[in-house]
């Protein structure tokens, strides 16, 4: 079967999505980057979905569940490069994505793992919330 | 004495919504026609996203169907009319079906009601036991 590839650099994992994705191709992209971060120990997942022309409500759930998933197998998320176009939709047709962090391009993105795996910027902090 | 400018269909084509390579196909034959017919980017993937949508619905709850799409010309204006039709259980409550987080089938509940809101016509004809058929149009 067909698979997006998964690149690690350092502890993190990196995929871009460049491929016209269908239902299963998500779910394998989900059941993959589950058990890479598991075996890797990984502490970030960047997703880049720059070359997505859209995100409809299955590939929006998707991104959702990867992410959910993560954190609880002690790994960040965040989803980069959504097109304009993408945004406006996806927010016309009620999914604004909450839990999933998301940055403008990858090098934002990277910035953003790279500080939460040290512990820095305001990730992990809500434990003071209460 | 006015002339009223009649709905004429200037293209037509029917896919057919049996798989999930076929969801992809009908993303990117909508996408086609979409560009190739100049619509804004914003639109195309509004419609484009829509489709995808409906095409989920046909195939996950009417078993599979198809995909009709139209172009229309009425005067200078010009729109995309997408019907989609299965052979399906049907609807027994439309209104709920179009309420956002209402689903049947573990998904997000958001294709009926954010299809509607992504077009600018909606029509959904259904009744148990007798398919259903959700016509969606966008002028440009």
């Amino acid at each position: 079967m067909e698979r997006i590839p998964i690149l690690r650099i350092g502890s993190l994992l990196l995929v871009t999505i460049q491929v016209d994705l269908y239902d299963d191709l998500a779910l394998q992209l989900q059941d993959d980057l589950s058990t890479r971060i598991a075996e890797l120990g990984a502490t970030g997942v960047l997703i880049d979905i720059s070359a997505l022309e859209i995100v409809d409500s299955f590939i929006g759930r998707t991104l959702a569940n990867i992410a959910a998933i993560a954190r609880v197998l002690d790994a960040e998320t965040v989803v980069v490069g959504m097109q304009p176009a993408v945004a406006i939709t996806l927010v016309e047709l009620g999914m604004s994505l909450p839990g999933i962090r998301t940055a403008l391009n990858v090098d934002l993105g990277m910035e953003y793992l790279r500080q939460a795996a040290t512990g820095g910027d305001g990730v992990g902090t809500d434990h003071y919330a209460e | 004495m006015e002339t009223v400018s009649e709905q004429i269909i200037t293209r037509s084509e029917i896919l057919p919504i049996r798989t999930q390579i076929d969801l992809v196909h009908v993303r990117q034959r909508v996408r086609t026609w979409l560009s190739e017919e100049r619509f804004t980017l914003i639109d195309q993937t509004k419609i484009v996203t829509a489709a995808s949508e409906l095409a989920r619905n046909a195939l996950e709850h009417g078993g599979g169907g198809q995909m009709e799409m139209s172009l229309l010309a009425v005067g200078a204006r010009k729109g995309i009319r997408l019907k989609f039709s299965d052979q399906g259980p049907g609807i027994v409550d439309i209104a709920m079906a179009l309420k956002d987080g209402y689903t049947t089938a573990g998904g997000m509940g958001l294709g009926l009601g954010g299809s509607k809101r992504l077009m600018s016509e909606f029509d959904i004809q259904s009744s148990p036991g007798a398919g259903t058929v959700v016509t969606v149009t966008r002028w440009k």
